[in-house]
């Protein structure tokens, strides 16, 4: 256990100092996410009078907890690509070949990208409220967004590891994006559920994603719901990822 | 056979990148079909003087001609006259070989048959006929170089600029190389400008050398003329019996003065260069038995470190 | 001349459609997020003062835009190459002259821009958008769409020539994407509610371009419109073009 905890706190250290040397790698995920919160939270405001749309915290709010899950899903695709660049290059070979417990690689790969999503997130709640956006819920609640936010994370950088790992390759990249983008977008972005209509609506309505960013728009307006139902689909996600991921480190080691 | 009455000439030719001259005053002149080695570590200036020399960079001072076309001031005429192979083998990794050539032809003003029979003489010429059709991106090093070639010489030019065409390339590649430009000069006449890294390269190909340091060149001639600039060989012995190296250190300064030498030889640089047959000779006079006996002529890095105080590989790590 | 930009022009956009990786990706997500906006922003269109009953064909003409950004960044990023492998200085090494290779290397944008138009313009048919100022309007929206991939294009042109690297011509892209976001985009300005966003979206050009588009779809002939659209992506090609010119001369200093 402590050679894994050794192997990942020692990736995660690397793959942090690269994204502070290289600005590239870490100013597009940050300004997508706040770029997407301007763009809807300013530009679709007006949604708000939609007849039946019923969510009470403001546009606002109701926008940031979309970005706010859109932001850490793809924190943890970002951090694919690094991975899919270190097979390319040849890093995360001499990781495969040195690293004595290898479950320990996505582990660290795990701690970096919940690092950097961290500090957008910090960097994206900053920005909402100076916007003026008005938060219901307590601090039980908001742990309980940010909770689903971390685990979305996770989640994220799972399914893409288990990508960049088969793939080994940068060239897999709109395969790890593509699907969390339509995921994401095939859930209520921009009104609530019951205002969807024709076939999105039918989709949405089986979307895990619906409920998880339900539940978060419960928790920052104060009105909790289907909470238990959203953090058992997150955690579901988590474990059928992680299967993904450690399928997908063995695809590596036997690619050799 | 020469085709072009004017080679290069260089006067004083200057290029500075903010605070760093880059060639600092150069001048050299290479005559009509000659091979000019130019030789020199990275970072040298060799790249930046082909780049002058080619039209793609501007002197900041001095004056130079190519084909008795100035490069300041006439670069469409220069570059109607040359062919160049630039350091990267600049090449689209989505063409084909024969796409390449067809629209290297084309931008020359090259047309219809005879662009069609042109491709197909200069694929045979470089061995890429069945490689034609196929994307470059697929190409290996050699192949890529080889493709380069052709594509500067698709206009016929007089004058070749080669900026380290075998870098990176297998022995047999570059030998293949090697051939090919060394034809082009002596049955087509063609004016070689080569700068390489490689001592081999120099000595093989060129007519004569010039080395550049620093922006400027140290010295000038052909590889023998360099060679004897430095003088004379060197000749090491190793003795079949270890306790007789102190009585063939005794012989062996008969010839010459002391040199470096491997553990359990003695080395002498030879006063001349008939007394090879000498130091036998005398071996066999003193009954004095020799398990080797190797004769070093001068290299073209004894040059280099004889101008520069350093080693051609030494530069190279600085 | 003509000659030597039809050839470049050729080589580029044999190369782009060389590369289905590069090519594939830009022409399908406008699609997808047409297909997922037009849906989810539905309710919009239940808005006081909102002017169709069809979000479709109110989006239609962002993916056009949309399309061309992406477009403009496989222009940049080949040309960043073209740089980078040192091709730019084997074109230098001919008789090409500087505008002819500035032109020519816009064709494989311009060859993408017709082709997303194209497409996008049929699926929209396909899924119903009915098109107001009928079959000319289509040839005009067409022409308008072609026009817009032109402007970005070379404006990636000039970002590849400025930075001369493909990561230096991406690391620009978020600002090009937030022009877009920050424009007319999901609702006419004057549905547009916070003060700041409408003042912005009102000064940005893309907004009159995507409307210019729009007005095609669903508003009949609007001169005004139209005016604004082909003129703010004139004045784009131009100020691209101009950009690029001096970035080439400096780029490609040959005597």
């Amino acid at each position: 256990m402590r050679r894994t905890t050794d192997v990942a706190l020692g990736l995660a250290h690397r793959q942090v100092t690269v994204l502070f040397k290289n600005p590239s790698l870490f100013i597009p995920p940050m300004l997508f996410p706040l770029m997407n919160f301007m763009a809807f939270a300013g530009g679709l405001s007006r949604l708000r009078h939609v007849p039946g749309f019923d969510f009470h915290g403001g546009y606002t709010a109701f926008q940031f907890v979309f970005v706010l899950l859109q932001s850490a899903a793809f924190g943890g695709v970002f951090a694919g690509f690094g991975i899919a660049r270190d097979f390319e290059r040849g890093f995360a070979r001499r990781l495969l070949v040195s690293a004595p417990q290898r479950s320990g690689i996505i582990a660290g790969y795990a701690i970096a990208a919940l690092v950097r999503w961290a500090m957008i997130a910090v960097v994206l709640t900053c920005v909402a409220l100076v916007a003026g956006m008005k938060i219901g819920g307590n601090g039980v609640d908001l742990f309980g967004l940010y909770g689903l936010a971390i685990i979305f994370n996770q989640v994220g950088l799972l399914w893409a590891a288990g990508v960049a790992m088969r793939f080994r390759s940068v060239q897999a990249g709109p395969l790890m994006q593509t699907p969390v983008f339509m995921a994401l977008f095939l859930a209520p972005v921009y009104v609530p559920l019951d205002l969807l209509s024709g076939w999105i609506h039918a989709v949405a309505r089986l979307n895990p994603l619906t409920f998880i960013l339900e539940a978060g728009r419960g928790f920052i307006q104060g009105e909790p719901t289907q909470v238990a139902l959203a953090f058992g689909l997150a955690v579901a996600l988590l474990v059928i990822f992680a299967v993904w991921a450690r399928t997908g480190l063995r695809a590596a080691e036997n690619a050799g | 056979m020469s085709r072009s009455d004017e080679g290069i000439e260089a006067i004083g030719l200057r290029r500075q990148f903010k605070d760093v001259e880059a060639v600092a005053g150069i001048d050299l002149r290479v005559l009509p079909g000659e091979i000019y080695g130019f030789l020199g570590p990275n970072g040298a200036g060799k790249s930046t003087t082909v780049h002058m020399l080619t039209t793609l960079l501007p002197p900041s001072g001095g004056r130079a001609t190519v084909a008795g076309f100035d490069v300041a001031k006439q670069g469409s005429q220069v570059r109607a006259a040359i062919g160049a192979a630039l350091q990267e083998a600049a090449l689209d990794p989505f063409l084909t070989g024969a796409e390449h050539l067809r629209l290297q032809a084309s931008l020359h003003g090259i047309r219809g048959d005879e662009r069609k029979r042109l491709i197909g003489r200069l694929l045979d010429r470089v061995g890429l006929t069945s490689a034609g059709n196929r994307k470059v991106r697929a190409y290996s090093g050699g192949m890529k170089r080889r493709l380069d070639l052709a594509l500067a010489l698709i206009h016929d030019p007089s004058i070749l600029f080669l900026d380290e065409p075998t870098t990176g390339l297998d022995p047999q590649s570059r030998t293949a190389l090697w051939d090919e430009v060394g034809r082009l000069a002596r049955d087509e006449g063609v004016t070689v400008f080569l700068t390489t890294q490689y001592l081999e390269e120099a000595d093989v190909l060129a007519d004569r050398v010039g080395i550049i340091d620093h922006g400027r060149i140290v010295a000038e001639g052909t590889p023998s003329q360099l060679k004897a600039q430095i003088g004379k060989p060197t000749v090491e012995v190793v003795p079949e019996s270890p306790d007789e190296l102190e009585r063939l250190r005794e012989l062996l300064r008969r010839f010459g003065a002391e040199t470096a030498a491997r553990p359990g030889a003695f080395a002498v640089q030879l006063d001349g260069h008939g007394a090879l047959p000498e130091v036998v000779r005398a071996l066999d006079t003193e009954n004095l038995r020799a398990a080797q006996i190797n004769l070093h002529e001068p290299s073209l890095d004894d040059v280099f470190l004889a101008k520069t105080g350093r080693t051609l590989e030494g530069a190279e790590e600085e | 001349m003509t000659q030597q930009v039809w050839l470049i022009a050729q080589r580029s956009v044999v190369r782009t459609f060389r590369q289905p990786g590069t090519w594939i990706p830009p022409l399908t997500f406008p699609l997808m997020l047409m297909a997922v906006n037009s849906n989810g922003l539905r309710a919009a269109t239940h808005l006081p003062g909102f002017p169709t009953d069809s979000f479709l064909a109110f989006f239609l003409p962002f993916s056009f835009l949309q399309g061309a950004l992406f477009a403009s960044g496989i222009a940049g990023v080949d040309l960043a190459r073209d740089i980078d492998t040192g091709f730019l200085n084997r074109l230098a090494l001919t008789p090409v002259r500087g505008s002819a290779l500035l032109i020519g290397q816009i064709g494989g944008a311009v060859g993408l821009g017709a082709l997303q138009a194209c497409v996008y313009l049929s699926v929209g048919l396909i899924f119903g958008v009915h098109i107001d100022t009928g079959v000319a309007g289509a040839f005009l929206i067409l022409l308008l769409a072609v026009l817009i991939a032109t402007g970005w294009g070379t404006l990636g042109l000039w970002l590849a020539l400025r930075t001369g690297s493909g990561e230096g011509v991406q690391s620009q892209f978020p600002l090009l994407f937030f022009a877009t976001f920050i424009s007319s985009m999901n609702l006419p300005r004057n549905l547009i509610e916070v003060t700041w966003f409408r003042d912005v979206a009102t000064i940005n050009p893309v907004s009159y371009m995507i409307e210019g588009l729009r007005s095609l779809v669903i508003s009949g002939w609007d001169a005004q419109a139209l005016l604004l659209g082909f003129g703010f992506s004139l004045a784009l090609i131009a100020v691209s073009l101009g950009l690029a010119g001096r970035q080439l001369k400096v780029r490609m200093a040959r005597t």
